[in-house]
């Protein structure tokens, strides 16, 4: 198992870089210029000579070795600076991504806006896979039961309504006319005190329920259709033939195997919390990592969606050796010796 | 588990009975940018978002007021020629500045502050986006302690473009020293916190999201402002930002309201806020390309020669782009689609109001039988019985482009519609703005290549004053390959008598002369059909109606004033 996660780790690197490259010609390549939404009236010249302050019109190889002399090496060494405290030499001279659009460390306004992403986005998929999991193992036990039916009717409906019509609907009924939650999301809000954890509970309340919605849709059809084949199963005729009661027969034996793929599909789904809500985030104004990539996407902002989705990438690798060892782990018939 | 989901359950329903507390708090003004300021440094950034966001922190010498007069800011006086600011030859321009004027900081505010910007400005590595303001900038000098000279390399009849307006507002020389030229770029606490002499002083900046400020307690006015801190949010989208505002009331001002009148007057119609509009002299405008962009030239696609080789096969006749023009009824766009912040216009300049001709109005009218007799006339006929009309051979087969956005999209709907019943044929294409507005030389898609017949978009004067703006169509700034695309001729329109009449401007002093050198060149373009003007657009944005003193202003930052906001 030791080496099998050794040898995983070792042969991502190379994809790494090979997707690093990637990511960077197709950013590149496609026609978006950072001055491109300026006002027509700066004229061509200057946007010319803006565009040359920032390095916009270098090669491609030039501009791709920079990004990753700043990124492997730059942001390393500073995050090892203002941790430890040390000055390492040079520290002057270093460079280290810098954003086109706000000529600030890419690094530093991803650091500022993750807690908001993870608040929203990591708790909503907190509570789907807490409401998902029993939802989807009872539905599965009592198949074609009244609460199967309703279940599956309400999990068609979070699945197929998109996230940009259920936010709208919840401002309209709980900011608008109840006026119950605030429709922007304060993200300077500090939780200190009752009073700031009521206010940030608030605000998280309409994006968080959005997209709980969602991922509990999702999660559940997987749980359900997990448990309905492993009840089919001789092992759960044994059981129950052994004289164990229904409830250790459902939850210590189906329930057990029917998580096998169900842990899977969370771990890989992981990274998607990193990456944010893009349309939810966009909506609240909850500004995290999702609306920073569109941002910047939409500005031509060529060092910061390369490091956005590049950092994502590394999530979705890792996440996937993660997926991989814990298969492993939690199903005793897969080895990887 | 369950004690924990019990908990939640119970804290989420003592949030909800609490209502929101979120604004009005009574000391802190709330604004909604639906786009978020990526920086507060104004030089490098340029968009309007960060020009506003910057306004309430740094200031120029002079602003304007919703009039587009100039009203001293940072100066005593406003120089002219009468007052002898302003030397008799138009060459310099000498700035008297006040000298009870402290940085929020406590410092001086000094003639150094204003030289040491506009070199910030002008350094040739800086990339600096407001330097057409500084145009004809030969040196700038520090005469004493509050006297500033600026020296222009000829004659400037309008030597109001460096430290007026909010393009320019001044920066502090003791902060941005170390930061000029490649420098700059990497200046990212200073370009984040810049320290001014506005109402307010930035305590937390996060870019393309929110910008917190607080009272500068040095600023110059007794009791302003009177709110205690601003918080200056930005993301999500137009409509919902208008909601926050005249519905939820979460808000105290929101920015650039364009979405579709029928929505914004209903939810005006909610009685809590106001919807205000002012206009600078943004058209929405018809370009019509004067070259072939037909792909079949391939390196000539679109070029202009200097002989007229290469003119568009019929979009240079009169009659069609006359009659292309009579068919387009722009009082339903502009009622329809733009609502208060659109009026139907046939001008290209259309304010300030000395500047706006009167002799094109007779385009208001829709008149298609008009349009058609006029082809008819002119035999551009439909010989083949399809129901597009042929000139010379070429059937009116017109490519049109502009920028995704759905009002634009609307427009291009209702023109293609009226042009079909005139027997020309459209054929509708948008690009994403990014790339459309976009200077890379690459792509076939910007508005500089102009690889279509027909393409629309807005721009106006930078200013009160027409003449750059009016420069745009001397036949030097033609975009073609040669000059990388650069130029902002882009219908590749040439008129001799229009240059001299721009030649002419740039050596008239007097207002009147000015005026009416404008009028005579405004007339020019759209008589002869370099464009086609649509709609005059102003500035939409909406304000809580707790909040008083609100003057909107298309000539300056719409926070201008915003010492002056009180809550009643």
């Amino acid at each position: 198992m030791g080496k099998y996660t050794i040898r995983r780790l070792l042969t991502a690197i190379p994809t790494i870089l090979v997707i690093s490259f990637i990511i960077f010609a197709v950013v590149d390549l496609s026609p978006s210029d950072p001055t491109g939404n300026l006002p027509l009236t700066i004229p061509p010249e200057v946007r010319q000579k803006i565009r040359e302050a920032l390095g916009a019109d270098d090669p491609f190889a030039v501009k791709y070795v920079k990004w990753l002399q700043q990124f492997f090496i730059s942001e390393p060494l500073n995050f090892l600076e203002t941790t430890l405290g040390i000055t390492f030499p040079g520290s002057e001279d270093r460079v280290r991504v810098i954003s086109w659009a706000t000529r600030g460390p890419v690094i530093d306004i991803i650091a500022e806006r993750l807690p908001q992403t993870l608040w929203v986005v990591g708790s909503s998929y907190f509570l789907g896979v807490l409401i998902a999991v029993p939802v989807g193992v009872y539905s599965a036990y009592r198949q074609y039961s009244i609460f199967d039916q309703v279940g599956t009717f309400a999990m068609m409906v979070g699945f197929s309504v998109p996230t940009f019509f259920t936010g709208l609907m919840f401002i309209v009924i709980f900011s608008v006319n109840l006026k119950w939650f605030p429709s922007v999301y304060d993200t300077t809000l500090v939780v200190t005190d009752i009073e700031s954890l009521q206010q940030q509970l608030r605000q998280m309340f309409m994006p968080v329920t959005v997209l709980t919605l969602y991922t509990t849709a999702q999660m559940s059809r997987y749980t359900r259709a997990s448990t309905l084949d492993n009840l089919q199963q001789d092992y759960i005729r044994t059981a129950r033939s052994k004289g164990l009661t229904e409830r250790t027969v459902v939850t210590r034996h189906a329930v057990r195997n029917s998580l096998i793929p169900v842990v899977t599909l969370i771990a890989l789904q992981i990274p998607g919390i990193f990456a944010g809500a893009l349309i939810t985030e966009q909506i609240f104004r909850v500004n995290g990592i999702g609306q920073y990539l569109i941002i910047a996407i939409q500005g031509g902002d060529l060092p910061t969606v390369q490091t956005v989705t590049f950092i994502f990438a590394v999530l979705v690798v890792i996440f996937n050796i993660v997926a991989d060892v814990l298969y492993g782990i939690l199903d005793p018939r897969v080895t990887y010796s | 588990m369950k004690k924990f989901t019990v908990l939640l359950i119970a804290l989420l329903a003592l949030a909800s009975f609490t209502g929101i507390g979120v604004a009005q708090d009574g000391d802190t003004v709330n604004i909604l940018f639906w786009q978020a300021a990526s920086s507060l440094n104004p030089y490098l950034s340029g968009g309007t978002k960060e020009l506003e966001a910057a306004s309430l922190v740094i200031e120029p010498l002079v602003r304007y007021d919703p009039d587009g007069v100039m009203v001293p800011w940072l100066v005593n006086e406003v120089p002219t020629v009468a007052n002898g600011g302003v030397s008799e030859d138009l060459t310099t321009i000498t700035w008297n500045l006040r000298d009870d004027i402290v940085w929020s900081d406590g410092s001086a505010f000094t003639a150094h502050d204003v030289v040491f910007t506009g070199e910030y400005c002008m350094h040739p590595e800086g990339g600096c986006s407001t330097l057409s303001q500084f145009d004809g900038v030969e040196s700038l000098e520090a005469v004493d302690d509050h006297t500033v000279k600026i020296t222009f390399t000829g004659p400037k009849p309008f030597p109001y473009g460096p430290f007026v307006g909010y393009f320019t507002p001044i920066l502090q020389k003791a902060q941005f020293a170390n930061c000029m030229g490649v420098a700059s770029q990497e200046c990212t606490e200073q370009n984040f916190a810049p320290i001014g002499t506005g109402p307010f002083m930035v305590e937390d900046f996060r870019p393309n999201d929110v910008v917190t400020y607080v009272r500068n307690p040095n600023y110059r006015v007794e009791g302003q402002p009177s709110f205690d801190r601003a918080v200056f949010k930005g993301g999500g989208d137009a409509e919902s930002a208008a909601r926050a505002v005249l519905e939820t009331g979460e808000a105290d001002y929101a920015w650039n309201l364009q979405i579709s009148p029928a929505v914004l007057s209903a939810m005006e119609g909610a009685g809590q806020g106001t919807v205000v509009v002012a206009f600078a002299t943004n058209v929405e405008r018809l370009m019509v390309n004067h070259t072939n962009p037909d792909p079949a030239l391939g390196e000539n696609r679109s070029v202009w020669m200097a002989d007229g080789s290469n003119g568009h096969p019929f979009l240079q006749v009169d009659a069609i782009w006359m009659a292309m023009s009579k068919a387009i009824d722009r009082n339903v766009i502009a009622e329809q689609l733009y609502g208060a912040g659109g009026i139907a216009t046939c001008n290209i300049l259309p304010g300030p109001p000395i500047y706006a001709s009167t002799n094109n109005d007779d385009c208001l009218v829709q008149d298609i039988d008009a349009a058609n007799a006029m082809l008819d006339e002119a035999g551009v006929m439909d010989s083949d019985g399809d129901g597009i009309r042929e000139y010379m051979g070429t059937p009116l087969h017109v490519s049109y482009q502009t920028s995704t956005n759905a009002v634009r999209q609307s427009t291009q709907a209702l023109i293609k519609q009226w042009w079909s019943e005139i027997g020309i044929e459209t054929e509708l294409r948008n690009i994403d703005a990014a790339v459309f507005f976009g200077g890379d030389v690459a792509s076939p898609d910007t508005y500089a290549k102009f690889y279509t017949d027909i393409e629309m978009y807005t721009n106006g004067s930078n200013g009160t004053d027409p003449e750059t703006y009016m420069g745009n169509w001397r036949t030097t700034e033609i975009t073609s390959p040669a000059t990388g695309w650069l130029g902002s001729n882009v219908s590749r329109w040439y008129n001799e008598d229009y240059d001299a009449l721009l030649d002419q401007m740039s050596q008239t002093g007097v207002l009147e002369e000015r005026a009416s050198l404008a009028i005579q060149m405004n007339d020019l373009l759209v008589q002869t059909g370099a464009m086609i003007p649509l709609v005059y657009r102003g500035s939409v944005s909406a304000h809580h109606n707790s909040v008083n003193g609100i003057a909107m202003n298309a000539w300056d930052a719409e926070l201008w004033n915003v010492a002056e906001w009180t809550r009643s």
